[in-house]
């Protein structure tokens, strides 16, 4: 069917209404179509064709494509703007589109632990959340299922888990066994690291064929991205409408309820989404301007900002990391993810210092490729470039790690009121610094890798530290949960404390944000808003 | 190293055109190799120079790759047509020759005067960085994604290859 052909126009009688179809909206999506509902997807961005998905990876390697190419980011649909001490490079951090930005994720999951839960109590930081690691345990189970995670139950500093995973864990990689030999000196613990990745065929998906390109695309279907759930929802009777922004949301006479959600279509047209209940699934940073856009006189400051939290406490993970060469071969670059981590400092949180995890990569330094079609390489071609490969590609090593970063009511996205996106809608203002506690974890993660790197006679070459850090990409605590709702945006069932059907399914929704990969997490709080939405229905 | 229509389909494989380097996928292709329409004498030139020197079976490498790239993509074929016409002419103009009637040494000027070797690519650029993304890089791209490339740099299984999960794991020695 051409884009002139779809059928953009509301459903007439929509019990749910969801805004987003990364993974958070099309789990909601896909539960409620299956208990019977009449489900509508709004997404802003397009339906990608999966058969364009070779061509996307040829993007990635070719050096002629910019990164956000690859999955057709930036310009005014996308435009923000940075008022913060940091510069937060936000189109880097996102995909719009069915699927959302698993589509450019690396896949990796991981449960909280039970003190990320507990932080102010057990160590005067921040916020506990108002529920705790039992609460989320069984939709953890749910959500592993759900995406489909390799893993093993290796992992001693792992929080309970009740269930085998899934799919057997990926065997550990050749230069995991040189990191092992340097852990054991050191008496440093590695394990698996859980994947989002087929390790046998399973759910209709092949198993990974080792494109080694999953961040930012994986061709053969095996990394899971939340297209998976919107096919499923669409089996059960969803609709999902592509190329479709929501603007803004609109409630009834009381201010109490929301009506409908108004969208834009690409033809110019808007039109307005009634439904029973809502969920907002649009991202960290996209639904807390959606409700900031949405101010009306019952909401002066903005929908279901009551508290004034909508979008304050934007909190991410940092990147500690660093690399070198080994006098020896170290096999990187067969395929793009991780195999093994050590969680074993990440409950050794105090008053100064937060969580921090260990990875060890699998893909440090530059493949073969990428430098013979690079013109920075000194070899044009022919053997001088074989040469100057065999120099680059074979023995780069290299670690890295996230760092916890506390909520901060600084640390913000509101509008920008001089910057407007291709609907005239002020776009998102990124405020985002670091303190010296997010700091000082990066140093210790940094000692750690330091330590690591030595003892395997790493000439390291390159730190990624606290003073060159940078996000992973997570965007939490925007629309925080908590239980007064005048410090916080949605109750411990995920609906807003203002409006009795507008639910939120999100990062955004998370108190603090520990150091370990949010999304597993998304999906099981989505899980959970979406039993709590069904019981409402 | 000797480069064959299996590595050929290798690459191709990483670029989507051919999907498993079945028979019937190696017949498919055999009817496009019988005509190629784009100057692949001129194509082979550049390879050869663009290749590592031990490389050899040069020729069926690229035919096949590029009948299989070119194929049902009339834009990528023009663009790919027209950089070569580049290359030709320039080799006219400076060498007195058709590009591949050069010696190695010749082509290999050639292509530097032209400024191929320093230009960043671009597909909708000026002559050079249109000579460097359709002929240079996409043939740097088909010989550094296949296992026969990789391997001879150090990697059975380089980026942009589907070669599985095993030779993650395996040691330098295995
Ligand atoms: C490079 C990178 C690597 C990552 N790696 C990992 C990893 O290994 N592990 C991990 O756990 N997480 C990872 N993440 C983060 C992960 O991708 C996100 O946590 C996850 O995708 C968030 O899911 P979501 O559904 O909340 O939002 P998204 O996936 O961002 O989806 C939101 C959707 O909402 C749509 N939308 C936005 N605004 C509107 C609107 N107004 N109207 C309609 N639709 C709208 C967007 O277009 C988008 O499709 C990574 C992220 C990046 C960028
Ligand atoms: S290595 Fe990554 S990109 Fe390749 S098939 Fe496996 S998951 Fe997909």
């Amino acid at each position: 069917m051409s884009q002139g052909d779809v059928d953009r126009t509301p459903s007439p009688r929509s019990d749910v209404c969801i805004v987003g179809a990364g993974p958070a909206g099309a789990l909601v999506a896909h539960r409620l179509a299956s208990e019977g509902y009449d489900v509508v997807v709004l997404e802003a961005g397009p339906r990608f064709d999966p058969d364009d998905r070779l061509e996307r990876m040829e993007r990635h390697i070719r050096p002629s494509h910019g990164p956000e190419d690859v999955w057709d980011m930036g310009g005014p649909r996308d435009a923000y703007t940075n008022a913060g001490e940091e510069h937060y490079p936000l189109n880097a951090a996102r995909v719009k589109g069915v699927g959302g930005t698993t589509l450019h994720w690396q896949g990796m999951v991981f449960r909280l632990h039970e003190s990320d839960f507990e932080r102010r109590s057990r160590h005067g930081v921040g916020r506990d959340w108002p529920i705790g690691y039992d609460d989320l345990q069984p939709y953890y189970a749910e959500a592993e299922a759900e995406l489909g995670v390799a893993g093993a139950d290796d992992n001693p500093f792992a929080p309970p888990r009740a269930e085998p995973f899934p799919m057997p864990a990926f065997r550990p990689s050749y230069s995991d066994s040189l990191f092992a030999e340097a852990c054991e000196e050191l008496g440093i613990a590695m394990h698996s690291a859980p994947n989002a990745r087929n390790s046998e065929a399973h759910d209709g998906r092949s198993a990974c064929q080792g494109y080694g390109t999953c961040k930012p695309v994986c061709p053969s279907g095996a990394k899971y991205d939340a297209t998976v759930h919107v096919a499923k929802a669409e089996g059960e009777g969803a609709r999902v409408i592509d190329r479709a922004p929501a603007q803004r949301i609109e409630h009834d006479r009381s201010g109490e309820t929301v009506e409908a959600v108004v969208y834009a279509t690409p033809d110019g047209t808007e039109h307005r989404q009634e439904a029973r209940q809502f969920v907002l699934a649009a991202g960290g940073i996209e639904i807390p301007r959606l409700l900031l856009l949405s101010r009306s006189t019952q909401h002066p400051d903005g929908l279901a900002n009551s508290s004034g939290a909508v979008g304050r406490y934007f909190m991410d993970h940092l990147f500690a990391g660093m690399g070198g060469e080994l006098d020896a071969p170290t096999r990187q670059k067969h395929v793009g993810f991780i195999t093994s981590e050590s969680h074993q400092f990440y409950d050794d949180v105090d008053e100064s210092v937060g969580p921090y995890k260990l990875e060890f990569l699998n893909y440090a330094g530059q493949s073969p490729v990428n430098v013979a079609l690079s013109t920075e390489s000194e070899a044009a071609w022919g053997d001088a470039l074989a040469e100057e490969i065999r120099d680059t590609y074979g023995n780069r090593i290299a670690m890295g790690g996230l760092c916890g970063q506390p909520p901060r009511a600084e640390n913000r996205v509101t509008l920008d009121p001089d910057v407007t996106d291709d609907h005239g809608n002020p776009v998102p203002e990124i405020h985002w610094s670091l303190g010296d506690r997010e700091r000082r974890t990066i140093e210790a993660a940094n000692e750690t890798q330091a330590a690591i790197m030595n003892e395997l006679g790493v000439d390291v070459d390159w730190v990624t530290d606290a003073a060159t850090t940078g996000p992973a990409f997570h965007h939490m605590g925007t629309t925080r949960m908590g239980t007064d709702p005048d410090e916080s945006v949605v109750n411990p069932r995920l609906r807003t404390h203002d409006l009795d059907n507008c639910w939120i399914a999100s990062a955004s929704t998370f108190v603090t944000g520990g150091a370990l990969n949010p999304t597993l997490t998304i999906a099981a709080l989505a899980l959970r808003a979406a039993d709590a939405v069904d019981a409402e229905l | 190293m000797e480069l064959t229509r299996r590595d050929a389909l290798a690459a191709l494989a990483s670029t989507g055109i051919v999907v498993g380097a079945g028979a019937a996928a190696l017949s498919h292709l055999d009817d496009r190799r019988a005509k190629p329409d784009v100057d692949v004498d001129t194509l082979v030139a550049v390879a050869e120079v663009l290749y590592p020197s031990e490389v050899t079976g040069v020729r069926e490498f690229v035919e096949t790759f590029v009948a299989g790239r070119t194929a049902d993509r009339p834009d990528y074929h023009a663009g790919m047509a027209d950089a070569l016409a580049v290359v030709d002419e320039r080799a006219e103009r400076w060498f007195d020759g058709p590009f591949a009637t050069l010696d190695r040494e010749d082509r290999d000027a050639t292509l530097r005067q032209l400024g191929a070797d320093a230009i960043p690519p671009d597909p909708e650029g000026r002559p050079p960085g249109r000579v460097r993304y359709y002929v240079v890089n996409e043939l740097l791209y088909a010989f550094y994604t296949s296992p026969a490339g990789g391997s001879l740099v150090g990697t059975e299984n380089p980026i942009g290859h589907p070669g599985g999960t095993t030779s993650y794991q395996r040691g330098p020695d295995a």
